[in-house]
């Protein structure tokens, strides 16, 4: 185990020395890092300055090990627009978006796996085609557009839900939270059900195709053939190997849901990193979009690893592989 | 005499597929009484696993039993409500499947797998379940069965876990076991072990066998009766020694010839020619006819299966009878 | 004399060519088919947005500031009834639509096509080429796809700036991975096949064996995955351009189209974004069903 998780780490660190050469080859080599790092109002003299200070008249390698340098010791520049190092604005608006992923993660599971199983045991009923059907649809329907009725509807048309920000919100572990207030779950609804609408369709079709190739395996039916009751066999036999490739999807699809909620944070006005970013984009911050992106990568990598881990206790196949 | 523990009489199970009507089994009788081991032959195809789930009441839609019955001592399984059916499932009447590396559940432990099938069926502890299961694992042979309980499927041999799968049958001492090709993914050596642990264990206990194969010589060697399935048709039946020797059915006779035999090296292996029909709209008739060398108009006409001596049924309207005529 | 004969007769097999199969196969679920035609109509009306739609929108000369913001069902100053109301500039959203429509549409369909060419080119060679090529490639290919979509989409426009060229450019770049592993599994598996080892020993020249022999049996998978992909490219660039960071202003999108009916909405102005949305669902839903439906028709592990 210890010779898995070694060898998975480097290899995660492989890949975050990849991904910071790309990022440094987009940012200094196929921009110009001049227009990319210093902000456009600055004068003559503050240019030069700021030339030499970031070393942008050293060899293009030199820079990129100033540059590996300095965003290991957490430096990814400053804003110009905050003035602020982009780390910091980054980490300060991670809470939100990682609540709201969480809590859309949390939701899709409670909402997509009875259906898929539901689906799966009964394919030729009504209920389960119109779960498909619903779930194509799920697929299909851009999460913007979706957002926008969502709050069409519930904020605009009916007035239940508030349409926009996080709410009322409880400091706990010195970050502000939405989920522990009333408000602040009200504010959380539509842009949780919004960001878990690509999820749930996910959850279901592969609980349904899972549960599927299940029942036709020989230790379903040899299961069955020895006297156990129908919920034991789809809850303990079924389920528990289904839960493998849902639990890896969902983990994986984890990096995604926060990629999404760029998307959704800007039509809920939820101050996240996504909001953040898009903001950014706008104004041409580009300290911080780069810090985004190193931030994203970082995430996925351990994402990616923290998954692998998990997917070697539930299945113990994996994990005798990797202890020999 | 004792009567059948189990006697299929007529059955049939048919699938209502898109494509039409699959007639997997069709007119299908035996008996087996306790102790006693029937050996249930035929080609793939020829509806025998079909015959070993509809007793054990695991016909899955489009595929369902549409006639005939199914008595447990005395009690039709093919009209048993679902409920009293599985009280019996793996209590009273026990199933082992083909493929051992298929029949255990990957992400459960051996101990989980085992105890549950007690539970399932008896008012115990799990302490108890666990002591019966060892007791259990003791019985097929297995060493260590303390360690071996608490091992995931994939850390046993093919062989291994076939033992376990029959260790989970004999958990209830049932009086019905129905063994589908149980040895025929196995190794040769394993599979001679398996097969005279399956025949002590069945006189043992006093439990009937039904044992589906496609291996004439397994069933030479291990049963008591015989029945030769085609095209999901009971074509011959019989006490095994007797069909052996003398076969009725033309196919009978095909099937013994193609097994290779010390006494006939040299000659050529004597083959059936042609290839199992689809059961899929299969013409009336005897399906045989098509491949028998002894094929006539009349076997246009669906055969009856008819009593050609005592205790010998074959369904031929021209056996191989030359006892019979003379 | 009887009619019959000592052998059965044997069962007369329909003969069907394997497209005529795939046809049936396909047209068995109803469901399909309309998703078929639906997408047919809407490429139709797209591509005869310039002569069915009651006025030109990019046309600013045709806009009057005046019709501004009209509910569904006006008459406007034109003439003509806004069937579908108008935008703040006063654009009618039917036209608007069917024009966004042959945006969204090219920049889905040649995104996808190009990055189909692409991704599998690179496919086939990293199969067969094998060895460290395909390790490199694959790699990459994994990288890519463990990146979600939309923010690679999001960073390269960022740096590249707005644009449709650049847009489709994104998409590619996107997307190209999918292909590249759909060809690449298929033509692996059959590379390993003996009767391409076969026409290896008789020196057939590589590029036969590519076209004629590896491609064909890639072709199937890739159908499906280029049908999902046109989907997914679509509501990628209408997402893209509600972002504010896809398509020019002056050629709206669906999606821009979308963007712009925003700020409306919370006013119960609804018809600027709610019509273009139902554009854009009904062209997804319709692809994604045709794709859901070839999917279970062209994968083999799902036959008995």
């Amino acid at each position: 185990m210890t010779v898995f998780l070694l060898r998975r780490l480097l290899q995660a660190a492989a890949v975050v020395l990849v991904m910071s050469l790309l990022v440094f080859l987009g940012v200094f080599a196929i921009g110009d890092p001049i227009e990319i790092l210093i902000s456009p109002e600055a004068d003559q003299f503050e240019r030069e300055r700021a030339i030499k200070a970031l070393g942008l008249d050293l060899p293009l390698w030199q820079q990129y090990l100033v540059f590996l340098g300095n965003a290991l010791q957490g430096d990814l520049g400053r804003s110009f627009v905050f003035n602020e190092p982009a780390l910091k604005l980054i980490l300060e608006r991670m809470p939100a978006t990682l609540e709201l992923a969480i809590g859309a993660t949390v939701l899709a599971l409670l909402i997509g796996l009875p259906l898929g199983l539901y689906a799966g045991l009964k394919p030729n009923g009504a209920l389960s085609k119109g779960i498909m059907a619903t779930s194509i649809l799920g697929f299909s329907l851009p999460t913007f557009w979706v957002g926008l009725m969502l709050i069409m509807v519930f904020a605009v048309q009916l007035g239940w839900l508030p349409s926009t920000g996080r709410g009322e919100t409880v400091t706990l572990l010195g970050t502000r939270w939405s989920f522990l207030t009333l408000d602040g779950l009200a504010h959380m609804a539509m842009p949780t059900l919004n960001l878990a609408l690509f999820k749930i369709s996910l959850v279901i079709r592969l609980t349904r195709a899972g549960v599927r190739e299940t029942m036709l395996m020989d230790y379903v039916k040899f299961a069955r053939a020895k006297g156990l009751s129908p919920a034991r066999v789809t809850f303990v036999h079924v389920f528990k190997n289904i839960l493998i490739p849902v639990v890896t999807v969902v983990g994986l699809e984890f990096g995604g849901t926060i990629a999404f909620s760029v998307v959704t944070e800007s039509v809920f006005a939820w101050p996240g990193m996504g909001k953040l970013i898009i903001d950014s984009i706008n104004v041409l911050d580009r300290p911080v979009m780069v810090a985004y992106l190193m931030m994203i990568v970082l995430l996925f990598i351990t994402i990616n690893l923290v998954v692998d881990i998990t997917y070697s206790l539930l299945d113990p196949r994996v994990r005798l592989e990797g202890k020999s | 005499m004792s009567a059948p523990t189990l006697e299929v009489r007529n059955l049939r199970t048919h699938f209502f597929t898109r494509a039409g009507v699959v007639k997997a089994v069709d007119d299908v009788s035996f008996s087996v009484k306790a102790g006693q081991v029937m050996g249930l032959v035929g080609e793939s195809g020829s509806g025998k696993t079909v015959t070993g789930f509809s007793i054990i009441g695991l016909v899955d839609p489009p595929g369902r039993i549409t006639g005939g019955q199914i008595l447990f001592k005395g009690r039709d399984l093919a009209t048993l409500p679902e409920a009293e059916m599985r009280s019996l499932r793996g209590n009273r009447i026990a199933m082992i499947f083909q493929d051992p590396m298929m029949t255990l559940n990957p992400v459960l432990r051996i101990d989980t797998q085992m105890i549950e099938t007690v539970q399932a069926h008896a008012k115990v502890s799990r302490e108890e379940a666990r002591q019966r299961s060892r007791d259990a694992l003791g019985q097929v042979g297995i060493p260590s069965p303390d360690e071996r309980l608490q091992s995931y499927p994939h850390q046993f041999s093919g062989g291994m876990r076939q033992r376990v799968a029959i260790a989970i049958a004999l958990l209830h001492k049932p009086d019905v076991i129905v063994a589908d090709e149980p040895t025929t993914a196995l190794d040769v050596t394993i599979q001679g072990q398996i097969l005279a642990e399956a025949q002590k264990l069945c006189t043992q206990f006093g439990t009937a066998l039904v044992w589906i194969t496609h291996d004439l010589s397994v069933v030479a060697g291990l049963a008591d009766d015989i029945a030769v399935m085609y095209a999901g048709k009971v074509v011959e039946s019989g006490p095994v020694a007797e069909v052996m020797d003398a076969p009725l059915h033309p196919y009978t006779l095909g099937l013994i010839g193609s097994v290779p035999s010390r006494n006939r090296r040299g000659e050529p292996l004597r083959q059936i020619p042609g290839m199992t029909p689809s059961l899929l709209n299969l013409p009336a008739g005897c399906a045989f006819r098509s491949r028998c060398p002894r094929a006539e108009p009349r076997c246009a006409e669906p055969p009856p299966m008819a009593e050609y001596r005592p205790g010998r049924h074959a369904r031929c309207i021209h056996p191989h009878d030359e006892a019979v005529a003379a | 004399m009887s009619t019959t004969t000592i052998a059965a007769a044997p069962p007369v097999p329909r003969v069907e060519t394997p497209l005529q199969r795939f046809v049936s196969e396909f047209c068995a679920s109803r469901l399909a088919l309309l998703g078929l035609l639906i997408f047919t109509f809407i490429v139709v009306i797209a591509v005869l947005a310039p002569w069915i739609a009651p006025q030109n929108p990019y046309d600013l000369a045709q806009l009057d500031i005046m019709d501004g913001r009209m509910e569904p069902g006006t008459v406007g100053g034109a003439g003509f009834t806004y069937w579908l109301g108008t935008d703040d500039q006063g654009r009618d959203m039917l036209s608007g639509i069917l024009y966004g429509l042959r945006i969204s549409l090219t920049v889905g369909a040649g995104s996808a096509i190009i990055a189909c060419l692409v991704g599998a080119s690179l496919g086939m060679i990293a199969a067969y080429a094998g060895g460290r090529t395909d390790s490199l490639l694959m790699r990459l290919v994994d990288l890519q796809l463990s990146f979600p979509a939309i923010l690679a989409a999001l960073m390269i426009l960022a740096f590249l700036g707005k644009g449709i060229f650049n847009v489709v450019l994104a998409l590619v770049i996107v997307e190209w991975a999918y292909y590249a592993r759909t060809v690449r599994g298929s033509a692996l598996v059959e590379r390993r096949r003996e009767y391409i080892e076969a026409a290896q020993c008789l020196a057939l020249p590589t590029s036969r064996i590519i076209f004629r022999h590896l491609l064909p049996n890639c072709l199937p998978p890739l159908i499906v995955v280029g049908t999902m992909q046109v989907a997914r490219a679509i509501a990628l660039e209408a997402t893209l351009s509600f972002l504010g960071l896809g398509v020019p202003i002056t050629e709206p999108s669906l999606g821009l189209l979308i963007a712009n009916g925003y700020e409306y909405m919370l006013s119960g102005k609804y018809w600027i974004s709610f019509y273009p949305g139902i554009a854009l669902l009904v062209t997804i839903v319709s692809i994604n069903l045709v794709g859901d439906q070839l999917r279970d028709v062209l994968n083999p592990r799902l036959k008995k």
